[in-house]
């Protein structure tokens, strides 16, 4: 099973919290690969929020092939903070030329562009680079955004960490999500390999959603480019949460009504029962299924868990003002933040979606029983 | 060469039936039971003449002959009387001393039951066992990383929308703007398809209707029942239960008159109505109730005269092309209830089914599309179109639902899936493979009259005689003698065991699929089959 493991904190962190969170929990996992979600980021990219950055795994013929693609299309590489391993790999591990953190300036000629065209043109030039590089192997892209870090490997997360430098003093950031594995629903690829990334949305999932290929259907059939990839099941989660804030522009309340609605029974009984009841109608095919403990961070660097509707995966949060972590097992909080009020931990059940905003002063909950607030 | 006497192109013997009737001397009592049950009097009291020889040891005394004669069963061999293989003989006979056997060869029967030209009529399904639905298996059993539910303790959700469902966008703007949303009802994914009062006989269709109102109001099961094309009596009409119904409209517009003159008194609006343009049993043909069974109370509720055969024509003659008949026809039925009730159409299953599964999608208000496939049954229809004419449903389905996900509405227009759906026992895994495949609903008929109600037909040319109201069960029968050998109640509590253990079935499908809380429609992955063409056709997995 996957140990999932969010930090959000004012003070910027390296990723080996995370890490380290991961490997205090590894009894419970295979040790078998790493995912890391970083945003708000600090340290040496701080500067360049602004610009999108580029994350992935690239050959060097894949670099050569990226330089090409994006000059083409006019931008300009703006920082480079590449990893180029220089030592032998751990056990497991293959041997990979460059993990790549590079950000661009955008061509001039995207000047003026509204953000939302500007944002559907990122996902393009990301899917874009996805194709060209799965005709050979040569590039694995895994983000193209502003403020956003990506690393995904195969191995033992600590040993992946250590053998790739993340305890450098540069990579910082506030809000971290890893997760400790690979994926081995379906075959072994990094891009199974969670959290997963959409236009500032990300999720990673601890469990497994047996109502995936439906819901795939779904995203794939919404003429939407970003809706694509699936080497995971979890991924939907992901795009899920992407159409509800974004496509359907509803609030996350609405996304645990969305991916577990209540059943008919309760709505009955919901005093939003009839809207509840027709927003079910309409998403019938997103509805989740089988164990599932989501953890997610949206665009504005709120951070969730939400849990699936027969609470069948363990999911904990807590932590202080300031800095709140959302961990799969209660010992990778522990080890994260000792120094917290650990009455004040809490474990969402089913009802449930708890969040923490990027200020970072309380813990939110939310239950299905309240109301759900309407779009914009 | 002995003479044979005169003999007719038709004459044949019991060795060219169908059915051959076996009888054992020793054990009969001519009690006569037999020859009264017969439906079609294919059996009769026969004195047969013996002779017996008599041979005395020694050369003394010449051989003597001793005629004799014995009382027993003769079994007719013309087509009108030809055994059926019913079995109603075996079942009343004290000391099973006769039952029907099938001819170890194909009868001679066939080629002669057109008599004055009239080709064979009868009831049933298509005479063909295979079913490919049979063939399918649940091969993603969730493992250690998910898994599998208890299906007796975890909780389900196992209902299924019938309406036009908006989608996301719409659905907000529609809340927004405090617009018309199309009704949509959540019911259970079994539903007992069309077989009218007429087709049926009162006992049988009371006995349906009661146990479709008890599953609905004690076991808070939302089980769903269609009218078929005959009406529906004045009182249901006027009653509380009206809700748990489909009210069908074919072609014959039969029992129209009287829904209509019910309207105004109605205390609920019926589940929704059912426009039907075919049936799978007998694609592109109307639906035929013969003469036999329009007595006095079918007549009235049909609005017709008694003792006629009621034909429907193949078509809404109405209607000119599919975009009028679909657009306007459901849109006069969307008016008649204040546009609260869901209309959907029927169509068998064809090849054709995408054309029309196309314009429903443009065409806001269809609720739904219910697809019939070849195995499905039949009141009364030729056996040429049972027999040759419909297309399989497991890859109409498969088409329609995959046409829809292309198209971004597999959610929207919620399709039904019936025809054959059990016809070798196997419902609930019939049922839960026609879901993954794409439908959002399954639609039983032939099932419940097996399993409700003890009908004896079967794919082997078994009794069918359902069109001429002859049913030795009481099932199709407008006699009262026969259908009241049919206890209402026992009925309607056959209806509740079926859809209970159908329910606990259907659970011990998904739960090991790791599926509980929506139902699994389109979940293709979960199957697999052996047969590599299948596998292909279908998209899903082959597995060997």
């Amino acid at each position: 099973m996957c140990r999932l493991f969010g930090i959000t904190s004012d003070e910027p962190l390296s990723p080996l919290v995370a890490i380290k969170a991961l490997d205090v929990m590894k009894e419970g996992h295979d040790g078998s690969g790493v995912g890391l979600f970083m945003t708000d980021l600090a340290g040496e990219l701080e500067p360049f929020k602004g610009y999108p950055i580029l994350s992935g795994v690239f050959t060097q013929e894949g670099i050569r092939t990226l330089d090409q693609f994006m000059m083409e299309f006019g931008f300009l590489t703006k920082h480079k903070y590449s990893i180029r391993p220089t030592r032998k790999p751990p056990r497991g591990t293959p041997a990979r030329d460059v993990y790549l953190i590079r950000s661009y300036e955008y061509p001039y000629e995207w000047e003026g562009l509204s953000s939302e065209e500007l944002q559907n043109r990122l996902v393009d030039i990301r899917v874009r680079l996805r194709r060209l590089g799965e005709q050979n192997g040569s590039m694995t892209v895994f983000s193209f955004w502003p403020d956003v870090i990506m690393i995904k490997e195969v191995g033992d997360p600590i040993e992946v960490a250590d053998y790739l430098g993340l305890d450098r003093i540069g990579l910082k950031s506030r809000v971290i999500m890893a997760q400790g594995r690979q994926n081995t629903n379906y075959a072994i690829t990094l891009y199974a390999c969670h959290p997963f990334f959409l236009q500032g949305f990300s999720s990673m999932t601890n469990g497994e959603n047996t109502a995936f290929v439906p819901i795939r259907e779904f995203l794939t059939s919404r003429d939407f480019i970003g809706y694509t990839g699936y080497q995971s099941d979890s991924e939907v989660f992901t795009h899920i949460l992407h159409y509800t804030l974004k496509r359907l522009g509803m609030n996350l309340d609405a996304y645990k009504h969305i991916i577990t609605p209540l059943t008919d029974d309760e709505l009955k009984r919901h005093h939003d029962g009839e809207f509840l009841r027709r927003l079910k109608h309409s998403l019938r095919t997103l509805t989740i299924d089988g164990p599932n403990c989501v953890i997610g961070c949206l665009p504005d660097k709120t951070m969730f868990m939400a849990q699936d509707s027969k609470k069948l995966r363990p999911g904990i949060v807590g932590g202080k003002p300031g800095q709140y972590a959302f961990s799969s097992e209660m010992c990778g909080l522990d080890a994260a933040i000792p120094d917290r009020d650990k009455t004040k931990d809490f474990q969402p059940m089913k009802y449930d979606t708890v969040a923490v905003d990027a200020l970072r002063k309380e813990v939110k909950l939310w239950s299905q029983w309240e109301p759900c607030t309407r779009p914009a | 060469m002995e003479p044979v006497g005169t003999m007719h192109p038709s004459s044949l013997s019991i060795k060219d039936q169908h059915w051959v009737v076996a009888w054992d001397k020793d054990k009969c009592t001519l009690c006569g039971k037999c020859t009264a049950v017969c439906p079609v009097q294919a059996i009769f009291l026969g004195v047969h003449r013996k002779r017996t020889v008599n041979v005395q040891l020694g050369l003394s005394e010449k051989p003597t002959n001793v005629y004799g004669v014995y009382h027993g069963i003769r079994q007719a061999s013309d087509a009108p009387h030809a055994c059926v293989g019913c079995g109603m003989c075996t079942y009343v006979c004290p000391n099973s001393a006769i039952m029907p056997v099938h001819n170890e060869e194909i009868d001679k029967l066939r080629f002669h039951i057109n008599e004055g030209g009239n080709p064979r009529r009868r009831g049933g399904r298509r005479n063909v066992p295979a079913y490919v639905l049979d063939k399918l298996k649940f091969v993603r059993i969730s493992m250690l990383t998910d898994p599998a539910l208890d299906a007796g303790r975890h909780e389900f959700e196992l209902r299924t929308l019938l309406g036009r469902i908006l989608s996301p966008e719409n659905a907000l703007l529609v809340e927004k703007e405090h617009g018309w949303a199309p009704p949509v009802r959540e019911i259970y994914p079994l539903i007992i398809g069309s077989m009218s009062l007429g087709a049926l006989s009162p006992n049988m269709w009371e006995g349906l209707q009661m146990g479709v109102a008890y599953l609905n109001e004690e076991m808070g099961m939302p089980v769903r029942i269609c009218t078929g094309e005959g009406g529906c009596p004045p009182r249901l009409l006027r009653s509380r239960f009206i809700k748990y119904v489909i009210l069908q409209i074919a072609s014959g517009y039969f029992g129209w008159d009287e829904i209509i003159k019910a309207l105004p008194e109605m205390l609920e609006d019926p589940c929704a109505i059912e426009i039907k343009y075919g049936q799978g049993a007998k694609p592109g043909d109307g639906g035929l109730l013969m003469w036999h069974k329009v007595n006095k109370l079918i007549a009235a509720l049909r609005g017709v005269p008694t003792g006629v055969s009621l034909p429907s024509p193949p078509t809404h003659q109405t209607k000119y092309s599919i975009e009028e008949a679909v657009a306007k026809m459901i849109q006069s039925m969307y008016m008649a209830w204040g546009f609260r009730v869901p209309v959907y159409p029927k169509i068998s299953a064809t090849a054709t089914a995408m054309a029309v599964l196309n314009n429903l999608a443009r065409n806001p208000y269809a609720a739904g599309l219910a697809i019939d496939g070849e195995d499905g049954g039949t009141g009364a229809a030729y056996n040429v179109s049972m027999d040759h004419m419909g297309h399989p449903i497991a890859s109409n389905i498969r088409d329609a639902y995959l046409n829809l996900v292309k198209i971004g509405m597999q959610n929207e227009l919620p399709l039904f899936a019936g025809g054959g759906v059990g016809k070798n026992g196997n419902l609930a895994a019939n049922a839960a493979s026609l879901i993954m495949l794409g439908a959002s609903g399954v639609q039983i008929g032939k099932y419940i009259m097996q399993a409700a109600a003890g009908c004896l037909g079967s794919e082997s040319d078994r009794c069918n005689i359902c069109n001429v109201g002859l049913c030795p069960k009481g099932i199709t029968s407008q006699d009262p003698r026969l259908y009241r050998r049919l206890d209402p109640e026992d009925v309607a509590q056959r209806v509740v065991d079926v859809f209970l253990s159908f329910d606990t079935e259907l659970k011990k499908i998904l739960a090991p699929l790791g599926r509980s809380t929506s139902l699994p429609i389109g979940m293709a992955d979960a199957l697999g089959v052996d047969d590599y063409h299948v596998a292909q056709r279908l998209d899903i997995k082959h597995v060997v």
